[in-house]
Order: C-alpha cells, then structure tokens, then sequence
C-alpha cells in the first residue's frame, strides 16, 4: 500500500518538478529574468547605500561626527549611490517599471536629509 | 493516514536527492531550468515533509497506538495539547521536526531570492537539500535498522499494538515545553540559510555583501527563535525544576547557548561587511561555526554523551551527526583556505574609535563567551580523555569567567550607538559620553551608598554597565528624535515613530540592546542578592529567612486520575513585619511509571518521574519563590504492605479474567486515595526551599523587549515593500513576454 501511495506521489512530484525541463533552453523570458535579477541585485544595494546616508546624516544630525567628516563620508557616499544609479539606468531599457524620482536621495544636497 | 504519511516521507527522501542534483546541475552548466526545476523540487520536499508532519500529529491526536511513536510517547489520557506536542518528545519525531522545519526556511528563501542571486541559488539550494537529505536519510535508516529509533512511522505488530500508550515524560508536560524545543530547533535551523549561501558564495568566489543582505532577516529570525527557545527553557526550569534557579550551565542549555553567542556576533559583524566591505573571513567562519554549533546542540540533545537534565533524549543519532558537523568543519574550512584571496577586505579601519571598531570587539567578546562556554560544557569529556576520569564544571566555575565578559559586552552595548562609523570627533566624543557616564557614576554611587553595592562587585558593575548602556540608548533615542523634530518638524511623538520607522535596523537593534540591559540586570540582581534557605517544617512550624517569617499551615493533595499523577503539596504563609505577603501552595507531583514493576503500583508511583510545581509570587522587585521535597520515608512500609498484597491477588487471578482485572484496578485507586488521606491526616515533614529572588521579573521582560526589537528591526520598511511591489510587476512582465 506505501509503495503505491510512495509511486502515485512521485509521480505529481515528478510533474511538478519537470515543468521547467519541457520548457525551450533559450527563451527571451530566460534573459529577461536574468536581466530582473541583476536588476534586483542593484536595488538591493542601491537601497543599503540610502541607508548608509540616512545614517550618515543622523550621526551629523546627533552630533557625532565633525562638519568636515560628514563631508567627505557623504561625498564618498553619493558618488558611490550615483554610480549605483547609473548602473540601474544602464540596466533600465530592459525593464519597464522605474522607482519613484523622490527616492533617490543621493542625488539630494547633504544635510538636507530625511533622518 | 500513516501508510500516507510514511510515503511522503519515502517520496522526500528521493526528491530531496533529486534537488542537489538538479541545483548542481544548474550551478554548473547555468542551465535556468535546472535551477527552477531544482527550486521546484524543494518546495516538493516542504509539501512532502508536512504531508508527513500531518499524519504523524493525526496519528498523536487519534491516539493510533499501532505507531511504536505514538505508543511509547502518548496515552489516551495525555491532554490534547501535549498529545499534539508529543511529536517532539521523541527522537523520530524531532528528526521530523528539524527536517520539516528547513524545509521551509529553505523554500522562504528560494522563494524570495527567485529572481536574485542567480549564481548563488542553485548551490546554496544544494547544499540545503544535502542537509535536508541527511536528516531525512536518518530517519529513513531506522527501517534498516529499527534499534536505531528514527523512524516516525514505525509499526507495531497486530499483537504488539497496547491497548494504552505509555504517555509523555511527565518533565514535557508543562506549556513551556511544549514549545520550547519547536522554537530552540528553528533557531538551529534557521541558520542553515545563512550558512548555505556563504557556502555558495566562496564556491562562485562572490564574496561581496549580496549573500548578506539576502540572507540577514534569516539570521535574525534564526536568534529570535533561538532567543525565545532560551528564554522558554529558563521559564520552565525557573517554574518547574525545583531547585530555584533559571539557568544551571546544563550542558544541553550551554548547547543552545553557544549558537546564541556566535549567532549574535555574526548579526553585529556582518553590518561591518555590509558597511565597509571589511572582515569577510571573519563573517563567513562565524556562520560556519554558528551552523556547526547548531548541528552541536542537536548532537548533544541526541548522543547523550554528557549528562543532562534532558537524558530523556538520548539515543544513537550522535555518530552520524557527529561526521555531519566534522564534514561541515572540514569542508568549509578548506573552501575558505582556497578562497583567501578573494576574501580580502575593501577597507582598513580608519580609527580605534569608530563603530566598527566596536562591533570587532563585541565579536571578540562574543567569541571569548562562546569558547569559556565551550570549554566548560566539553571538560567532562576532556577531563575523561586526559584523566580517565570525568569532572564536570559547576556555576561558580562559569560565573567566575562569564562575568566579566559579560560587563564587557553589556557596557559595548551602550558604546555601540554612541560612535559613528569610520572616525569619531573628539568634541563629538565628548557630548555623546557625557550624560550615559554620569548615569552610570551616579547608578554606582546609589547602590554602594543605599545596596552594599561593594559587596557584590561584579553585580555592581553590572548594574553600572547596564544603567550606562540604558542611558546611551535612551540618549540617542531623545538626541534622534529631537535631530528629526528639527529637520521636519511635528509633534515629539510623531518625529520619534517617523524616526525608528525609517531606520527600523538601527532603532531595532537599540531595542534588543534595552532588552539585554534589562534582563542582565536581572541576572545580576537575582543571582547576587538571592536569599535562600531550606527549611525542614511539618504543619504548623515557623521558620525564619532574612526578613520573612515562613509558616507550614497545612498540606494538600491531589490525585489526578487523567494524568496518573498524586501531588503532594503544602499551604506556606510567607509574612514580613507581621504582614502577609504571600500565601504559597507549592506541590511536588509523582507520576505512576509505566516502567515500574505491575506488582508493585503503589511503590511505581514513587519511583517514576515527579515533578515540583513551585510556588510563587512575582513582583517587580523581588519572586517570593517556593519549593516543597515532603518526606515519604515515613509511607515506605504501607506501601510495602500494599504492593505485597496487590502481588498476591494478581497471583491469584487469572489476567484473560477482565473482571478481576477491573477489581484490582478498583482496589489499586483506593489504595492511592488511602495514601493521599494518610498524607492529609499523618503528615509527615517537608523540606521547604524558600528564595527570594530579586528582580527575577526584569530577565522575563528584558527577553521580550529584546525580541520585540529583533522582529522590529527585521519587519520589512517601507523601502523593501516599494521593492516586492516592483519585483512583482518585473515578474509578471517576464511572463508577459515569455508568451509574446
């Protein structure tokens, strides 16, 4: 009876499992998925270096770093965020969907953060 | 159900294989539809794993006694809860557990890294699959090898098949335990994830942040559950165990504990990688050994290889598991070697006084913590090794090296926020120290002036560290609200929810850091100013501890038919300056053994498990605790007397003779209710344990807070719901023009 149960199961598993193998090896959703995923990779450091700003700006903001500290981090910062946006627009014609333009806060003049 | 469940199981086991297969093949030839099949095979392997979990809990509930599983760990009479819990009180069924637990973190983080990491995935799916294989192959195993006891659906021959299971360990009855081990093994488990994608980025030599920053919520879900497990074991043993305390260095807690250590310096220093690009080495040894540790704890709580209040779980795992957590030393050490030069940081520190300086040393301290730790919990195996003999460490040896440490580590705690990163300015330096420093002076000076603070020197700079450390949180909360109130003006506490709001990593971990501060104060307070005095009373005696007058007003007892238990118990009044501040009724609980000789059911009551049922009132000051030992010595020869008798009328009668049966059965209940009674009328004396625990509360809520702060700091912000939003779109137009 569990062989039979065991053999009926493997067999849904292997259904389910084999969809991606009776697909064609070279699709253009293959490369758009490739494209996504680079995409998302720059995102998602885009995204870690707004934080780094952010917090940048709260530490000038609490006092804890010196007016020309703040300058040279935040200068190093933003030309690190642009080239991150600039990669993303390089990447950008393969995909539709942009952020909103008010997010993108390295673009922004230091100090005039949103801590 | 169960043929259902076993194939599953069966049907698991081959599709986990099938997934390192498959992800391999994709890993290695870039073939997308390996990979996605790979990925589809693990989300096959979590729907398998609870098909199994489901028919192994429908046949707990159902009381199916013709599992081996469900006959030697539940009865008819064990509560719903605690039938749906048994799962776990056994070897097979915890393996389950461990599997069906990474089965789906495993498919969480496929799927949320679907459409990223492309090159990591398939060999991170690879190597989860290969640790999901192991424990479904041990468990597989036991159908080769049935001693073994690691298979779930285990069946008993017809004949075999009880008419009544053996029931649960009475020490696994209690709410805590019921989730204790679930919570303690997701935290082990979690942390596979984390593991498995630094494994596959040292394969593909992507060593950059990405594995991090995918695979970090996993980490910190990892500490949560770890963290509670913890949290829920002290609970238990503070309220059940009976000997007065939350946590005894017990080497199976010290497993759980070592996870913890590396677990959390591995969340601090991987904000250094994210940040600076600095101590990769670092970051992916310290998950390395966080997993190992992991593997460790559940080796200990299986192999039986050190004494433990958790024996119960002994069993013949711990070989295999043991060449399991060798492979992943050895394999992950030789693959870090060979990738050295990759490995190398991006940056230098700019300045000993910078916050990554202070995350390096927390990591130290941490480490520091984890190998006296280690130490302490293996000695009786390196001592058995050198010696021949066993010696075991015991509390003061710990708190002795601990200590220390721990201030260390709780006065960082408060450094950490005070400093920027990179570089910090003098002038800066000195307005950030200045209100947490006088804090934490004036704390001291309070407590050597009004507390004997001087006497307890380590409590003391405990207290000092962790009244600094509130303070430096409180400060850079007031200081960041104030910085926001400033740039956007609003109300105060509109400005401090928009300020944790948007940087719910840093204010997250501020809350955890409150949530340490107060539980080690706790610690501090609890184990340093504990009173405590065992008192030998019979009904109507009086005795004295510290300021409180202790009274043994009367006993009590219980017999619960259900349960097969007798609790003995007594009424104790506790007074202060003539005033009651607490009527306690603690009780100690004999469960009937199911292992105890059928002759003898009286003696079986006495000589299975027992359990304290402590009596206790909680205050924000100070646990009024309570323990009662009576001493039956003075029962022995009636219950001599009645085993005797019950094992001449079983002599006598024929056992096929159910209604015989039924009146011995009869006689044996009367026989318990006649020994409650003698309890009630011939009381015999009682050891009292009475504590008095200070701040006992504070461990309790700075556990929650703690929590609270890890999950607000891993709740997903704004930023990444944007992102789910727009991954969402980019993926239905992949679909759009794959159909075009």
């Amino acid at each position: 009876m569990e062989v039979l149960i065991a053999i009926a199961i493997l067999a849904l598993v292997a259904a389910f499992v084999s969809v991606p193998l009776r697909r064609s090896a070279s699709s253009d959703g293959a490369q758009q998925a490739a494209a996504d995923a680079a995409l998302a990779a720059l995102e998602a450091r885009k995204q870690a270096k707004y934080r780094e700003i952010r917090d940048t700006e709260l530490d000038r903001a609490q006092g804890k770093l010196s007016e020309a500290d703040f300058q040279r981090q935040y200068a190093e910062l933003r030309a690190e965020a642009i080239a991150i946006l600039k990669q993303i627009d390089a990447q950008g014609p393969a995909l539709a969907p942009r952020e909103p333009a008010t997010d993108r806060e390295g673009e922004r003049e230091p100090g005039r953060g949103s801590v | 159900m169960s043929a259902l469940g076993a194939a599953a199981l069966a049907a698991a086991l081959l599709t986990s294989i099938y997934t390192v297969v498959s992800a391999l093949i994709g890993a290695r030839t870039g073939d997308r539809r390996w990979v996605d099949s790979s990925r589809r095979a693990y989300y096959a392997v979590f729907g398998l794993l609870l098909v199994a979990v489901v028919a192994l809990e429908s046949a707990f509930l159902r009381s199916d006694f013709s599992l081996e599983l469900v006959a030697g760990n539940s009865s008819t009479t064990t509560p719903t809860l605690y039938k749906a819990t048994a799962m776990w009180g056994s070897q097979a069924g915890s393996l389950l557990l461990w599997a069906f637990v990474l089965s789906i973190a495993g498919s969480a983080v496929l799927y949320a890294t679907r459409n990223r990491l492309r090159e990591l995935a398939p060999w991170a799916t690879a190597v989860m699959a290969g640790v999901a294989t192991f424990f479904i192959g041990l468990m597989m195993a036991g159908t080769i090898f049935p001693s073994a006891e690691t298979y779930p659906f285990a069946a008993l021959a017809a004949a075999q098949v009880p008419l009544e299971g053996a029931g649960l360990n009475p020490l696994l009855r209690h709410p805590a335990m019921a989730i204790h081990p679930p919570m303690l093994y997701s935290g082990y488990v979690f942390f596979t994830v984390p593991f498995a994608f630094a494994i596959a980025a040292l394969i593909t030599r992507r060593v950059d942040a990405s594995w991090i920053r995918s695979t970090r919520r996993f980490a910190l879900i990892a500490w949560v559950f770890l963290s509670l497990g913890l949290a829920l074991g002290a609970r238990w043993s503070y309220s059940e165990l009976g000997w007065g305390g939350y946590w005894a260095w017990d080497p199976v807690e010290n497993a759980a504990l070592l996870p913890w250590l590396t677990g959390t310096a591995f969340i601090h220093s991987i904000m250094v990688q994210e940040r600076r690009g600095m101590l990769r080495v670092w970051n992916v040894s310290l998950i390395v050994v966080t997993f190992a540790l992991s593997l460790l704890g559940t080796f200990l709580v299986r192999s039986g290889v050190l004494q433990s209040i958790h024996a119960f779980g002994e069993s013949k795992v711990g070989p295999p598991l043991l060449v399991l957590i060798a492979t992943v030393l050895i394999g992950s050490t030789l693959l870090i070697i060979s990738r050295l030069d990759d490995l190398r940081s991006e940056r230098r520190i700019d300045s000993l006084l910078s916050r990554e300086s202070m995350f390096l040393l927390n990591n130290l301290l941490f480490i520091g913590l984890a190998v006296i730790v280690f130490w302490g919990t293996f000695f009786p195996l390196i001592s058995e090794a050198f010696t021949g003999q066993e010696s075991s460490l015991a509390a003061p040896w710990y708190n002795r090296y601990t200590t220390p440490v721990a201030i260390g580590l709780l006065f960082l705690a408060g450094v950490g926020p005070l400093v920027a990163w990179r570089r910090v300015d003098p002038a800066g330096l000195r307005r950030a120290f200045a209100v947490p420093l006088s804090v934490a002076a004036g704390a001291g000076v309070l407590l050597v002036a009004f507390a004997d603070g001087l006497a307890e020197p380590f409590a003391l700079a405990l207290f000092v560290a962790g009244a600094f450390t509130l303070a430096a949180v409180g400060q850079e909360l007031w200081r960041g609200t104030a910085a926001r109130r400033a740039l956007s003006g609003g109300s105060p506490l509109s400005a401090f929810t928009a300020l944790i709001t948007r940087n719910r990593r840093r204010y997250g971990g501020y809350i955890v850091h409150i949530g340490i501060a107060l539980l080690l104060i706790g610690v501090a307070a609890s184990s340093s100013f504990q009173t405590s005095r065992d008192l030998r009373l019979e009904p109507g005696d009086s005795g004295t501890v510290g300021d409180y007058s202790v009274t043994y007003v009367r006993p009590t007892s219980e017999i619960d038919p259900v349960e097969q238990k007798i609790a003995f118990g007594a009424i104790i009044d506790v007074r202060r300056d003539g005033e009651q501040v607490a009527l306690l009724s603690p009780s100690r609980e004999y469960f009937a053994s199911s292992a105890a000789d059928p002759s003898a059911p009286l003696r079986g009551f006495f000589e299975g498990e027992a359990t304290s049922e402590v009596g206790r009132k909680e205050g924000a000051a100070r646990d009024i605790w309570t323990a009662v030992q009576p001493d039956l010595s003075s029962f022995d020869p009636v219950i001599d007397r009645g085993d005797a008798l019950f094992a001449r009328l079983a002599k006598r009668v024929d056992p096929a003779d159910e209604a015989a049966a039924g009146f011995i059965a009869a006689q044996q209940g009367q026989a318990i209710r006649s020994l409650a009674d003698r309890y009630l009328n011939e009381t015999p004396p009682a050891e009292i344990r009475f504590n008095v625990n200070p701040f006992v509360i504070w461990i309790w809520i700075g556990g929650i807070v703690a929590m609270l702060g890890a999950l607000f700091a891993l709740w997903p912000g704004a930023e990444a719901r944007r992102r789910r939003v727009s991954d969402v779109y980019a993926a239905k137009l992949a679909r759009e023009l794959q159909r075009t």
